[in-house]
């Protein structure tokens, strides 16, 4: 009987997958249900199994299956691994998501699985700490901060018990690799978070998905329950969130899986020394939990010989927005933005130029072409007014309107807000009220009202409406002015970062404030 | 001295760790605990660092982010409320760019925040306003056109104060203090970002919801947008004035914030040591009856109480006093007439009328109202430990692993304090929360409720306490779960083994007397253990304990248990009696026992008696006197003629009221002191109007033995201090007293009180208080009692059988009535009854198991009868759960209901406490209120009349 390997990931699922899969199987095949490649333009996928290994074709329809069958389908793409989009990436993380079936233990054996696991369990504790030390990992959640720094917090704290925690609330817009990583490997995860409970002495954890991600949750409750044997005397359960942004934030995280209303908590107390009901927790994002098992399993030289400058190993980059390739690219640390965009991204599916692309999901900064030189790194993109965050990079074409996007920013802000920091609460609402000013004065200055200008004005002081200033000028102004308080005052990142897209959007792209378009650079 | 608030450091102080760390604020070197907030070092070290969300009273939040700073080699800005100091920190709060971050930050909240300053009820006492001063905000560049919080009605449910949403600022400080102070977690954040707003349970009124109007919140509210309605009505306060309430024992310290002689509010006090800040609806907000219309100011008297009353001079009135006493005794013998102090009034004023009567009548026929609460305590504890008193002060019980708590019920009787417990029950910091046992026969609210779930709850019987206790002591004899060491070292180790004998007897085990108490012997045996090995375990009783015909037994019970675990003598363990009311426990120590002088001394004894005689210049008696109920009797049989009564409503409060409204009416002259026409004083020939707590100075002894001092805020509407009248009726006596000042009495206490010995005014005004004994071996007080020894010398184990009481249930009888208190009510509901409390508890309900109401017909509210051996009266029906089947509950707040009409005459084997707590009853469906309430009504209406003095002119 042929084997065929159909992704049953939710992107290949919303372009056809199960359709193509019960097309199969009434043709008799044996189909595999696998996780995705990550490449979308080619879903679904279908790979069938030869003597020459497996030869992909895609995308694919239901009314392909003859034609994939007899191999005279049009679009025969061979060997998936062979192709340029795949045969680029270093993939250290996703090495078996889309090959693998995601819930079979004895793949995921096969494939190199619990080797981390096991080589952690054999050494003590702080020798695992030492290795995610060695390796150079940094929370790929966003922070970047050192993963075995923190590991080494909780394994140093007295308090007991401890926790893992595992960060799967991924809410970025243009980010999947999580979602991905748990429908298309989730041992790996689990197998990551064991580790975890063995390097800093915890014997429970949670894993807190979004909502939004039906298939995740369910994947990572059967794979918890199939694996519990494995990874005894560890526990895992998942809890699902209810929908609110903020709770991707790890202390709102927190709360939310104590019961709590999801609002961020100040820090310190850090949560490696009181996090979960105030015990000692590692939180952690998918990502860095799941680079883990290959730093163990590899040696963490094998991880920190890729990557540039200070931002060592890989980077699942995700490709979204208008982009011709979209999905998910693994790579080490270095790569130029523009590569990603061009070169791998291969520019808008519009075929339009490329105006802008956000790095870093909705708080990350807006960058036009002439930046793209930029090397993917935690350092250089700080340093540019921006940040890496979760590694989804969303890109826009001519089109866009930048005033638009700060405003977007200003109001996913403020729709997100969980309310307990004033900058962030009033801050981006009021930002939004300011850039629809600024969009309303970009065409036509805007008359100054007649002003009461006898007593009662100046008794109302700044109370009578016509005493703010609308033009262009004081507005763009006073939205600095915000975004500076919202930045380096805000209690979390969401207030912290909104600045990031709304002042990289007033810096690169000015023309759409109304203001003139900054000066071409000298050309060298 | 003008008003100011309490100085607000910002964040609590730190968890004592005893290391300091060294850092530098400005350019100034200081040292602190580890732990403090760099907030509360700047304010510490005379610095202020703007902020909104913070105050010391709540842990730290890092919302309002003023109060950003800069540290040396930190990134970015922290928030110094949320930031703790460090060794060799280098901090600046005032740099330009932190000047220009919360002006920022200020801008933003002006945005949305309504700019009528001169017309708030908060002007010149709204932090919000401080703020915006303090930070130099000048303008406001966001306009006003766009979205706005403002505009929103405002929630006048509540009685005492508003709720305006448009002037909320979102700092969730109220929520924070309704959940980390109150513990009653009634409010909360509704909706998300912009949109968040404080809401009351699930978005009700404040009024309907789970609020039990604290005041917490109203203290935390930095602007107007929580404020009492008398400030609304009358403005800001310009003086304060650190006072004591005069409710319950539990003691709390307010600042009475007055504007000249009108009080405007009661603010607990953040340094008072009983109530560290907190406070409960009635010392908060309920003291409105000190200038309720029905209030007497001028002195009456009367030639029978079927005649109105004739309002005279305060001259005439004291001269008829002393006349008609001197002419009783002449008469009828100098035994015949006696008085009754006030466990509301003040030490010195319930010395002064125990003096009048030893003194002034020559007998000892004084007694109080602790004869019918908290009289088996003092029987009890002094007989064990040797003290009549609680062992430990309020602070223990953060150190308590383990509560006990039996027939008390400290959510609504003893708030403040059980707001308290509640804090120990809840995990707080990583620490685990106390672990709870509750002994009542209703579901209390301790048993569950927000974060707080008892251990075991163990619903016995009512009356069968004894029985109970002795098969705790049971197990923890027979799996020798007691402490050898302490026993061997702290008590007499054979009493110890009779008593364990006496204990471990097959019949008194948990599994023998299943059937007699209803409590599951696993559930008994269990909290037996938990008790018995839990750690520091400390009880709490109150009422429950001791208003049984076995009182005193069950008290020697609890003190049997505390001396076998070793739970005594340290803190967070402990005996610990809530007492009732505001000065009980001072009213006991003051010699208002007809056996004891102060200091709980027995009259026989003849080297103690010498002392008050060279004192005051006459023979003392050395025979105890009469106890209240005594005197009731004699009064009956014809032998008592004449009482003195300040301060109390006995033919409300005591037991059995036709029997107390006989023994009334057979004497010719009862003198009621009060503030208002009480029950009682419908059988009185004279009325001396009383002052209010507000009125006068002094000190009340709260239930921790601390001794505190009420301060007079405002003249006496009536003329005079209870003391100055006692002082009065005595001269008209002869006996030439000449106190100018309640200090002078507190020093003739001293004088004469081993253990008061250092109390003094001075000492009281510097140190805030000190808990008895002071005196030289005790310089300083004693927070924790029995620490290196007993007071007695050996801890005495007394063998308590159990007995059950003669109020037996029957066919005619069948269930069991208990009664007690509510929250929003206190004892006979003379104060409370005359504000707007009456709002949460407008009448008595009778509380009844569902199943007990549905074989009868009952249905929620239904007048129902209740008909005891002793009488009858009717009150609606509440149905609940919260009784157990075969038991029914009352409140005994409103004279319309008499509870006590149903309560009989017996009494505590020991003490004649009554016993309040069991009363076999019937309950039936009913039409309205019993004849007799009608024709009480009728008596009391026509013995209320006041004939109007015709015009001079």
């Amino acid at each position: 009987m042929t084997r065929v390997f159909i992704s049953r990931d939710m992107a290949s699922v919303a372009l056809g997958a199960d359709d193509v899969a019960r097309a199969f199987a009434d043709a008799g095949c044996e189909v595999v249900r696998t996780g995705s490649r990550g490449l979308f333009s080619i879903e679904p996928l279908v790979e069938i199994e030869t003597a020459e290994g497996r030869i992909g074709y895609g995308p694919a329809t239901p009314a392909d299956v003859a034609a994939i069958l007899d191999g005279s389908h049009p679009n025969r793409l061979g060997d998936i691994a062979a192709l340029p989009f795949f045969a680029k990436q270093q993939r250290f993380t996703f090495a078996r998501c889309g090959i693998v079936d995601p819930l079979s233990l004895a793949d995921y054996a096969a494939h190199g699985g619990w080797i981390g696991l096991d080589i952690a369990r054999a050494a003590e504790p702080q020798a695992v700490v030492d290795a995610v030390k060695a390796s150079g990992l940094r929370g790929r959640g966003g922070a970047g901060f050192p993963t075995g720094i923190k590991w080494q917090t909780v394994l140093d704290a007295p308090n007991s018990p401890k926790y893992i925690v595992c960060n799967a609330d991924e809410g970025d817009s243009g980010t999947f690799a999580d979602r991905m990583l748990m429908e298309g490997d989730p041992y790996c995860l689990i197998e990551g978070m064991a580790i975890a409970a063995h390097a800093v002495g915890a014997s429970h954890g949670y894993i807190y998905i979004r909502s939004e991600y039906p298939f995740a949750i369910d994947t990572m409750r059967d794979a918890i329950a199939l694996s519990a044997g494995r990874i005894a005397p560890f526990t895992l359960e998942v809890r699902a969130g209810a929908g609110a942004y903020v709770c991707g934030e790890e202390t709102a995280l927190l709360d939310s899986i104590e019961g709590k209303r999801g609002q961020v908590r100040a820090k310190p107390p850090l949560p490696a020394l009181a996090g979960l009901f105030g015990k000692p927790t590692v939180i952690n994002n998918v990502l860095s939990l799941a680079a883990v098992p290959f730093i163990l399993s590899e040696g963490a030289d094998a991880y920190a010989n890729v990557g540039f400058g200070r931002s060592r190993g890989t980077m699942p980059v995700q490709l979204a927005g208008n982009v011709k390739h979209g999905g998910l690219f693994e790579v080490g640390f270095g790569i130029t933005l523009g590569e990603l965009v061009n070169d791998i991204g291969g520019g808008t599916a519009s075929g339009r130029p490329v105006r802008a692309a956000q790095v870093g999901g909705p708080l990350g900064a807006y960058f036009p072409p002439s930046m793209f030189d930029l090397p993917f790194d935690y350092e250089a993109f700080t340093q540019a007014g921006g940040l890496i965050g979760h590694a989804g990079i969303t890109i826009f074409d001519d089109r866009v309107d930048m005033a638009h996007m700060a405003r977007f920013a200003m109001e996913f802000c403020a729709a997100e807000s969980c309310g307990k920091c004033t900058p962030c609460r009033i801050g981006s609402t009021r930002g939004v009220e300011i850039v629809d000013r600024i969009i309303a004065a970009r065409e036509t200055e805007p008359a100054r009202t007649a002003t009461q200008e006898g007593t009662l004005g100046k008794a109302l002081y700044s109370r009578a409406p016509d005493r703010i200033d609308v033009s262009l000028g004081a507005q763009t102004t006073l939205l600095r002015d915000l975004c500076d308080t919202m930045k380096y005052g805000s209690l979390c990142a969401l207030g912290g970062f909104t600045p990031y897209p709304v002042l990289s959007a007033l810096d690169h792209f000015p023309e759409d404030f109304g203001a003139p378009a900054p000066a071409l650079e000298a050309a060298e | 001295m003008g008003f100011t608030r309490e100085t607000d450091h910002g964040t609590p102080p730190a968890l004592v760790t005893g290391r300091n760390v060294t850092l530098t604020i400005d350019g100034e070197q200081v040292t602190l605990p580890e732990g403090t907030s760099i907030m509360r070092a700047a304010s510490l070290s005379g610095g202020s660092i703007p902020k909104l969300c913070a105050t010391d009273n709540v842990e730290s939040f890092g919302s309002c982010r003023l109060c950003l700073v800069e540290v040396e080699g930190r990134a970015g800005y922290p928030a110094s409320c949320t930031t703790p100091v460090a060794e060799g920190m280098v901090v600046r709060t005032q740099t330009e760019r932190l000047k220009q971050l919360r002006r920022g930050v200020m801008e933003l909240y002006i945005s949305d925040h309504p700019l009528d300053c001169l017309t708030c009820a908060a002007n010149g006492d709204c932090e919000l306003q401080d703020q915006a001063g303090a930070v130099g905000l000048r303008d406001v560049r966001y306009g006003y056109d766009g979205a706005t919080n403002m505009g929103q009605p405002k929630d006048q449910s509540n009685p005492y104060f508003d709720f305006d949403p448009s002037k909320c600022i979102v700092c969730s400080r109220c929520v924070r203090a309704c959940d980390e102070v109150q513990g009653t977690f009634a409010l909360t954040i509704e909706g998300m970002g912009f949109n968040s707003k404080i809401a009351a349970s699930q978005n009700d009124s404040f009024l309907a919801s789970d609020c039990v109007s604290c005041g917490a919140c109203v203290q935390a509210c930095p602007t107007a947008s929580l404020i009492e309605k008398k400030v609304v009505e009358t403005g800001t306060p310009d003086r304060a004035v650190v006072t004591t309430c005069a409710y319950c024992g539990v003691g709390c310290t307010f600042r009475a914030e007055m504007r000249g002689q009108e009080l405007v509010r009661m603010v607990p006090w953040k340094d008072g040591k009983a109530n560290r800040g907190h406070s409960c609806v009635k010392g908060r907000f309920a003291w409105g009856y000190a200038q309720h219309q029905e209030r007497i100011l001028s002195p009456m008297i009367r030639a029978s109480v079927s005649e109105p009353w004739r309002e005279v001079s305060w001259d005439e009135a004291i001269a008829h006093t002393a006349s008609e006493f001197r002419r009783i005794q002449d008469k009828y013998g100098r035994l015949a007439v006696g008085g009754i102090t006030s466990s509301r009034c003040t030490n010195e004023e319930t010395f002064l009328v125990q003096k009048l009567i030893r003194q002034g009548f020559g007998n000892n026929n004084v007694d109080t109202c602790a004869r019918v609460c908290h009289s088996p305590t003092g029987y009890g504890l002094k007989t064990t430990f040797g003290t009549s008193a609680g062992t430990q002060d309020f602070d223990s019980v953060e150190q308590a692993d383990v509560i006990l708590v039996i027939g008390a019920n400290p959510t609504d009787a003893h708030p403040v304090f059980g707001s308290r417990m509640k804090q120990r029950l809840r995990p707080k910091n990583g620490k685990a929360g106390a672990k709870l046992i509750v002994i009542d026969p209703r579901r209390i609210d301790l048993v569950k409720s927000p974060h707080i779930a008892a251990e075991h709850h163990l619903p016995l019987r009512p009356g069968t306490n004894v029985a109970l206790l002795t098969a705790m002591a049971h197990v923890v004899a027979t799996e020798k779960l007691y402490d050898e060491a302490f026993i061997r070292t702290r008590c007499d180790w054979d009493e110890f083994q009779d008593w364990a004998d006496f204990v471990s007897e097959a019949s008194r085990s948990p599994e023998a007397i299943e059937p007699l108490t209803g409590v599951r012997a696993a559930d008994l045996r269990a909290a037996a253990r938990l008790y018995a090995t839990g750690g520091n375990a400390a009880i709490y009783y109150g009422l429950g304990v001791t208003e049984h015909s076995q009182g005193s037994s069950t008290v020697m019970a609890i003190a049997n248990l505390a001396m076998a675990t070793g739970n005594i003598g340290r803190e967070g363990v402990g005996v610990n009696p809530l007492r009732g009311q505001n000065n009980v426990q001072g009213a006991c120590d003051m010699g208002s026992f007809p056996h004891e002088f102060s200091g709980y001394r027995h009259v026989s004894d003849a080297a103690v008696r010498e002392t008050f005689e060279a004192a005051w210049g006459v023979t003392l008696d050395s025979e105890p006197g009469l106890r209240i109920p005594n005197m009731l009797d004699a009064a009956t049989d014809g032998s008592f003629k004449g009482l003195f009564i300040q301060g109390e409503d006995i033919l409300q409060s005591d037991p059995n009221t036709h029997h107390v409204a006989a023994g009334l009416a057979a004497m010719e002259c009862v003198v009621v002191q009060d503030l208002f026409l009480n029950e009682t004083a419908n059988y009185a020939h004279v009325f001396l109007p009383g002052s209010t707590f507000l009125e006068k100075d002094g000190t009340f002894t709260n239930a921790e033995r601390r001794i505190q001092m009420v301060r007079k805020v405002m003249a006496p509407l009536n003329g005079y201090g209870d003391w100055e009248v006692v002082q009065l009726v005595a001269n008209a006596m002869g006996l030439g007293w000449n106190y100018t000042h309640p200090s002078q009495i507190m020093d003739e206490i001293a004088a004469l009180t081993p253990t008061f010995a250092g109390v003094h005014y001075d000492r009281l005004e510097a140190e805030g208080s000190l808990q008895w004994p002071a005196n030289d071996a005790a310089p300083d007080g004693t927070p924790t009692m029995h620490i290196d020894g007993f007071v007695r010398g050996k801890g005495k184990f007394v063998v308590t059988d159990y007995v059950p009481t003669d109020e037996k249930t029957g066919p005619r009888f069948p269930l069991l009535l208990t009664t007690g208190r509510i929250l929003s009510h206190y004892n006979v509901g003379a104060q409370t009854r005359r504000t707007a409390n009456t709002a949460w508890h407008p009448e008595d309900r009778l509380e009844i198991h569902p199943l007990d109401a549905e074989n009868r017909g009952i249905k929620e509210g239904d007048w129902v009868s209740l008909k005891s051996r002793a009488g009858e009266t009717t009150l609606r029906a509440l149905i609940t759960e919260r009784v157990a089947p075969g038991v029914v509950y009352t409140t005994f707040h409103h004279p319309d209901t008499q509870a006590n009409v149903i309560t009989t005459d017996y009494s505590d084997w020991a003490t004649n406490c009554p016993e309040y707590k069991v009363t076999a009853v019937q309950v039936g469906l009913s039409n309205g209120p019993s004849d007799w309430q009608e024709d009480y009504a009728e008596q009391a209406r026509q013995s209320r009349r006041i004939m109007t003095v015709e015009a001079a002119e």
